[in-house]
């Protein structure tokens, strides 16, 4: 029974958030393996809607592959991941690892979750307009018409209103990844997934790309973000995490995990970053 | 909302730079030029005052028949020889052992055996072979088998397929996979992700190849000649054999050649300019 009871309490890691918000993604005890290497040893969240879940820590943390699982970009070798929701289910591949079970239910999930790349990763061959609309078109079955509208409203938002019409090849970094954030917007995401999205950018593009996302945070959008900008983190975020080596070395909310870290590798961490 | 910051260089760029525009210096006609085009001009006119062309009329039709035949020939087989291609070419790029090894040595052999022979096999071994099938005698596909234009579309089909299968694999595997991850990870399905992005993108890296290929599939076309298929080159052949003429017949033929091939660049040029040229 007090066993029972240990186990619930660790499955679900306290939160600083009012208990009628719907949980948006949980995951629980997250493994990754690349061969022998073990990137994630057991990671787990749980992020309710309108939570900004920032993910710091060092290269080769696994931060990014984290973020990578949660939208199965990369496979969990093992692990629960539950979104709006719903149980992925998964197979064994007969190797120690495991896939997805249906790929339909893993397309379903994507296309409500918005992610934003490092490298923006925008349509080479379709304007700034096309890109956007292309999956809400194409994956949702939205009528074009309908979707050039919203299309056009998100570019607008972004700043890019006179750039529809131009191909990513011609738009600085700043604007590429600013569009990218419009795609991400346009099907309308229960969660925005943010890859370092500032870490391909020239210094000086840093900030616009980081006001867009600090204004989607202020409007109360669930995001989880990985980032090396700790100042932004500790603006915007109402949870961080660090982490080390695989494992949450220690997580928060960001006064606490910033004013008074507790671990000494996140102080050193937070002394070297800023 | 923000300032428009200026532009900076692409993060990858297309390695087909179409970029410099050429049109307007092009346009002033530098006084080497007048002498290259006057003498150009008075080499055309010495052909015609001073050969015989007189045979011309005779031929008109027959050179009209062959040219429509070389061009129609031409157009199927590079079409054909295209849908061939991108199946080759995915096959090796992206697809299992069992579909990559035999695309892999279909086009290593097409590549690797001289066109004329895989004419011949095809028109003197598999045309020969057919008949002695009652089955095939009496199919209604049998009037086309017996005819040669249906061997020749098909040895320039497969030997555009086996060269573009090849050039296809490299266009799909030029891909960046950063572009088919992030239609992944929007949950695009597999054919949709095919359809609306990696086809697309590997077709424009591979169009200037296309286009190159094009021009020297027409140089093939000639080759039908030696399985019987009038074409403009037969035609050619005939009026020698008729008049003892020889170099009038040739002249016309690499004028004829020439403006085909002119042609088709300035179709793929148009086809290229559909999508813009600095694609990542």
């Amino acid at each position: 029974m007090t066993e029972a009871l240990h186990a619930s309490a660790q499955m679900e890691p306290l939160q600083s958030v009012p208990a009628e918000k719907a949980e948006a993604i949980h995951v629980w005890n997250l493994h990754k393996k690349f061969g022998a290497l073990e990137v994630l040893k057991g990671v787990s969240l749980t992020a309710k809607d309108g939570d900004v879940v920032a993910m710091i820590g060092g290269s080769g943390s696994g931060k990014s592959t984290f973020l990578r699982c949660i939208n199965f970009l990369e496979n969990p070798t093992s692990g629960v991941i539950r979104i709006n929701g719903e149980d992925v289910q998964m197979v064994s591949d007969g190797e120690g690892g495991q896939y997805p079970a249906n790929r339909r239910q893993i397309e379903r999930i994507r296309s409500r979750l918005g992610m934003v790349f490092q490298n923006f990763n925008l349509w080479q061959h379709m304007t700034l307009i096309q890109n956007v609309i292309e999956v809400p078109v194409h994956v949702l079955g939205m009528k074009r018409d309908e979707a050039m509208a919203i299309g056009e409203q998100l570019l607008e938002r972004v700043g890019l209103s006179a750039k529809r019409d131009v191909y990513p090849a011609y738009l600085s970094g700043g604007q590429q990844q600013r569009g990218a954030i419009a795609r991400a917007l346009a099907i309308q995401p229960r969660v925005m997934l943010f890859d370092e999205p500032t870490s391909a950018l020239d210094p000086e593009l840093v900030g616009e790309v980081l006001k867009v996302i600090g204004d989607l945070a202020k409007e109360g959008r669930t995001m989880l973000l990985v980032t090396h900008e700790m100042k932004f983190a500790r603006e915007v975020a109402s949870h961080v995490m660090y982490l080390h080596n695989g494992i949450v070395e220690e997580e928060g909310p960001p006064e606490e995990l910033f004013g008074s870290p507790k671990s000494e590798r996140l102080k050193q961490f937070i002394r070297t970053v800023s | 909302m923000m300032s428009e910051t200026p532009l900076e260089a692409p993060i990858e760029t297309f390695p087909i730079h179409k970029d410099s525009d050429t049109s307007g210096q092009a346009r002033k006609l530098p006084p080497h030029r007048i002498v290259l085009i006057l003498i150009g001009i008075a080499l055309v006119a010495s052909a015609i005052f001073f050969m015989r062309w007189d045979w011309l009329p005779n031929y008109g039709d027959l050179i009209l028949q062959g040219l429509w035949r070389t061009i129609w020939i031409l157009i199927v087989t590079v079409i054909i020889g295209f849908l061939l291609a991108v199946p080759l070419g995915l096959a090796q790029a992206a697809g299992p052992a069992i579909l990559a090894v035999p695309a892999r040595v279909f086009c290593t052999i097409v590549r690797g055996t001289p066109l004329l022979l895989q004419l011949w096999l095809l028109y003197y071994g598999l045309g020969s072979l057919f008949p002695q099938y009652p089955w095939i005698r009496s199919s209604e596909l049998w009037p086309y088998l017996r005819q040669a234009w249906p061997y020749a579309v098909l040895a320039l089909s497969l030997s555009y397929a086996g060269y573009e299968g090849e050039v296809m694999r490299g266009a799909f595997a030029g891909v960046p996979k950063g572009q088919l991850e992030s239609a992944r990870a929007f949950g695009m399905r597999r054919f949709t992700i095919f359809r609306r992005i990696w086809l697309p993108q590997a077709i424009h890296r591979a169009l200037p190849t296309l286009a190159g290929e094009a021009v020297l599939q027409l140089k093939s076309t000639p080759l039908v000649a030696t399985i019987t298929v009038v074409d403009l080159y037969s035609v050619a052949s005939r009026v020698r054999q008729d008049t003892f003429i020889t170099y009038e017949p040739l002249l016309l033929l690499a004028a004829g050649y020439l403006v085909i091939t002119g042609i088709i660049v300035f179709l793929f040029r148009r086809l290229e300019k559909l999508i813009p040229s600095r694609l990542g």
